[in-house]
């Protein structure tokens, strides 16, 4: 029984895993181009996205999602996604995508910022392209700033995607769950927890590592 | 017409006025230093001859090209703004060094990007970079910083940082090197290295505006001076005449309080 256990949720760890890593490599660059908004000096477009983060942040992530998944086939008439488990897991990545790239927005607005002025103003005075000084200035002092609340928000993702449930995504905690009403059996549901610190585990050992390997500059 | 000539530079911040009708020329191989107290627009000044801050009125011409002219209606893009910045090369009071790179490679960075845009760079990708890690390496080594390349900001003095910085703002080939209060974040007993560069910069004939503080230096490495006080030229001409025998009272006032500590 514990081999079959393990195996079901090691099913849902591997949706789990699609989830989050999905939704880091759309909502980092989604991020970063709402803190440009929302940095820009031109005020209807600012405006406009603060009060998009404003609503993003201000309602559960949990109602975002019901609202993408099943909010297309109730108002407009016709279901974007399929109802099979991909159309799930992508409606569910579209919905913490935009979500987080709320968040991450605001730590790597914080990060640009908190790189001082001199900075930019030096390569500006080098001839260098803004685009350049992003890259080959700013980013990497940015970066070195936003590691903490970055691996918090990060942590915090790997648990959320437990929330896609709710859309019936067989994600780990679903797959946990499925053997209380299936077998009449608890312990399952209490042993995905293993699974979530081993996980939170190696991403606080990678946090660790960069942390270490950014430690070469002030 | 001179190496570069600057006229009627008028600056606001929101209702001060920073500069009023601020001139003055300078030659090829000239160093020129302008003095004055905190708050009197040097460091303005410099600012808007590197377009890090835009004249509300004004002219500068550099060799005989029209680098600003507010008379001119002119919507200045950025790849333009950039080829002009190219004729200044600045060092601020603060360094500015990028920390992430070396000594080395702050300096190189600039030359770096630069390439990027020569048309041949794709097929002689190697043998530029080499050029340019050789000419940085001389600009350092020109600094006395020959066994510092490797470090990083953070593992040099203040000195030695703003010795890259100025090894990095040289890189270009400026025609005019600004100097932004070289010596004022530094420790007394750093100073004396960064002043001897600069001493040998002049001495090579390097084109340079330097705002200082240190009056001994620029009545002995200015061949021009300026005294600034409240957005104003008060006084300029020889080092030596303005610094010993200042003509206006105003002059006489700061050099008296400068001098008494």
């Amino acid at each position: 029984m514990f081999l079959t256990v393990t195996r079901e949720l090691l099913g849902g760890l591997w949706t789990t895993f699609q989830i989050f890593i999905l939704t880091l490599l759309f909502s980092w660059p989604l991020g970063l181009l709402l803190a440009f908004g929302t940095m820009s000096k031109w005020k209807p477009l600012k405006g406009l996205l603060q009060i998009f983060i404003w609503i993003i942040r201000g309602t559960p992530l949990m109602l975002q999602l019901i609202i993408i998944f099943y909010g297309p086939g109730m108002w407009l008439g016709y279901n974007i996604w399929s109802g099979n488990e991909a159309g799930r897991i992508t409606a569910t990545v579209v919905a913490f995508s935009i979500n987080y790239a709320c968040y991450f927005s605001v730590i790597f607005r914080g990060g640009i910022e908190s790189v001082p002025v001199g900075q930019r103003e030096a390569g500006q005075v080098l001839g260098m392209t803004r685009s350049q000084i992003f890259f080959h200035v700013t980013l990497l002092q940015m970066v070195k700033r936003i590691v903490p609340p970055m691996s918090n928000e990060i942590i915090t993702l790997v648990k959320d995607t437990s929330l896609a449930r709710i859309i019936a995504a067989y994600e780990l905690t679903y797959a946990g769950y499925s053997f209380m009403k299936s077998a009449g059996i608890t312990w399952p549901l209490f042993y995905t927890g293993v699974f979530y610190l081993l996980f939170v585990g190696i991403l606080t050992l990678l946090f660790n590592y960069f942390e270490k390997k950014l430690d070469y500059f002030r | 017409m001179a190496f570069l000539e600057v006229s009627h530079i008028e600056k606001n911040f929101e209702n001060t006025k920073v500069l009023k009708d601020v001139g003055f020329s300078l030659e090829e191989g000239n160093a020129l230093a302008i003095i004055g107290s905190s708050g009197s627009g040097k460091t303005t000044l410099l600012r808007c001859l590197n377009f890090l801050e835009t004249p509300d009125r004004g002219k500068i011409v550099v060799k005989g090209e029209t680098l600003y002219d507010s008379q001119e209606e002119s919507v200045v893009k950025e790849n333009e703004l950039r080829k002009k910045r190219l004729h200044f090369g600045m060092v601020f009071q603060a360094f500015h060094l990028f920390p992430q790179y070396t000594a080395l490679e702050n300096v190189m960075l600039a030359e770096q990007m630069l390439a990027k845009e020569r048309p041949d760079y794709k097929q002689n990708k190697a043998a530029i970079l080499n050029e340019i890690r050789e000419h940085g390496q001389q600009l350092l080594i020109q600094m006395g910083l020959k066994d510092r390349m490797g470090h990083y900001p953070h593992q040099l003095s203040g000195g030695q940082q703003q010795r890259v910085a100025i090894a990095r703002a040289l890189a270009l080939k400026p025609d005019i090197l600004c100097f932004d209060e070289p010596t004022s974040a530094l420790d007394p007993e750093l100073t004396g290295e960064v002043l001897k560069v600069i001493r040998g910069l002049a001495e090579q004939k390097t084109t340079m505006i330097i705002v200082t503080h240190e009056m001994a230096f620029a009545r002995d490495v200015a061949d021009q001076i300026i005294f600034m006080d409240d957005g104003m030229i008060v006084e300029s001409g020889d080092p030596r005449q303005v610094i010993e025998n200042p003509r206006e009272e105003r002059t006489r006032q700061f050099l008296t309080r400068y001098f008494e500590g």
